[in-house]
């Protein structure tokens, strides 16, 4: 089955995985900017990543047949320094126009700062100037619950914000179902160890339904599995799902979310 | 949206659950034996409140793990937050 993996590092990730992924049948990924495991010593080389995943990054996909998109952002993890984070914002509204970048992120929040949380509303305000998707990362294991719904409260509490185009990802058990009620897109992180398996996010999708759910490998370069939206389809499969209601979850839901954005073209 | 029948859920999940329950069992076995006590350490009472949540009824039971091993959120945060200044 064909499919989009609308969250994944490409640029953590070796080519041997880019061939295995086509393999599989992914056909688009979208990569958001993200924290490469370091933090960088200036905002410079922030630019060269913003130009890894414009200029390099769809390059090599496009060597294996699938088309890359990306994300413009500064992630949680290197937000709390907010002098440092307005440096690489200004760099942000000229990455916009490139032709693989279909939105903001991933933006959000780690350890729910009012550093981090100024940073945010600086990228959200940016997003929203620019007419751009905004992607979010919530935060890891015991600040999820917390930092999902103080994301959900800033949101909430601005007026300009379509919900429609706001994706909020990791997203477990005990955060999708309000997720959800409030209109906006769900990403489910297929992770080992730290955030939902393939048989978790088969349930969700059984409890919840669907709609506005998006599956994602969020593979990296930490312990991750860039295959593990296929290993969503065959946990569903298994259960004797519709092979429509597996497609709408990994295709046709990321073509819906994603063509959102004027730079999105859907595949084939 | 279909739902299989429980008997089937079962089976298909049986080995599954046991193997979790057995590994579970072993992890708190080797904390056991392990030197010095972690005996106040909340991560424990977390462990142990999750068991009783799993042994309770459903539904819920994941999302309510989940919560059991998340950090308040106060709804009022915005009332102490200061925008920083670089």
């Amino acid at each position: 089955m064909n499919f989009i993996d609308p969250h994944i590092h490409i640029a953590s990730r070796p080519t041997d995985d880019l061939q295995r992924m086509a393999q599989m049948g992914c056909v688009a990924v979208a990569e958001p900017a993200f924290w490469m495991g370091y933090d960088r010593s200036g905002s410079n080389s922030f630019f060269d990543y913003f130009r890894q995943l414009t200029e390099w990054e769809p390059k090599r996909t496009a060597n294996y047949g699938f088309r890359h998109y990306c994300w413009m952002g500064l992630n949680a993890k290197e937000a709390d320094d907010v002098g440092f984070a307005r440096e690489v914002i200004a760099l942000i509204p000229e990455m916009l126009e490139r032709p693989n970048v279909v939105g903001v992120g991933e933006i959000g929040l780690h350890k729910c700062t009012d550093g981090e949380v100024t940073t945010l509303l600086a990228l959200i305000d940016l997003a929203l100037k620019h007419r751009q998707l905004m992607l979010f990362h919530t935060p890891h294991l015991e600040d999820k619950l917390k930092g999902t719904r103080m994301i959900l409260d800033i949101l909430g509490g601005d007026d300009r914000v379509d919900p429609a185009r706001v994706c909020v990802d990791h997203c477990e058990e005990h955060t999708i179902g309000r997720v959800l009620d409030q209109g906006y897109w769900a990403g489910i992180t297929l992770y080992p160890t730290t955030k939902a398996t393939p048989e978790r996010a088969a349930d969700m999708v059984e409890i919840h339904g669907p709609e506005r759910i998006l599956v994602n490998s969020s593979a990296d370069w930490g312990p991750s599995d860039p295959l593990s939206v296929p290993n969503f389809i065959l946990a569903m499969r298994r259960r004797g799902h519709d092979e429509a209601l597996i497609r709408q979850v990994v295709y046709d839901n990321p073509i819906a979310w994603l063509r959102q954005s004027e730079h999105f073209e859907p595949p084939g | 949206m279909k739902t299989a029948p429980a008997s089937e859920v079962l089976d298909r999940d049986f080995l599954e659950i046991r193997a979790r329950l057995i590994d579970l069992g072993a992890m708190l076995d080797r904390l056991d034996r392990a030197t010095g006590s972690v005996a106040d350490d909340p991560r424990l009472r977390h462990i142990a409140e999750s068991l009783e949540v799993l042994a309770g009824e459903g539904p819920g039971r994941a999302a309510r793990v989940q919560e059991l091993f998340s950090l308040p959120y106060d709804p009022d945060w915005r009332s102490r937050f200061q925008e920083v200044q670089p």
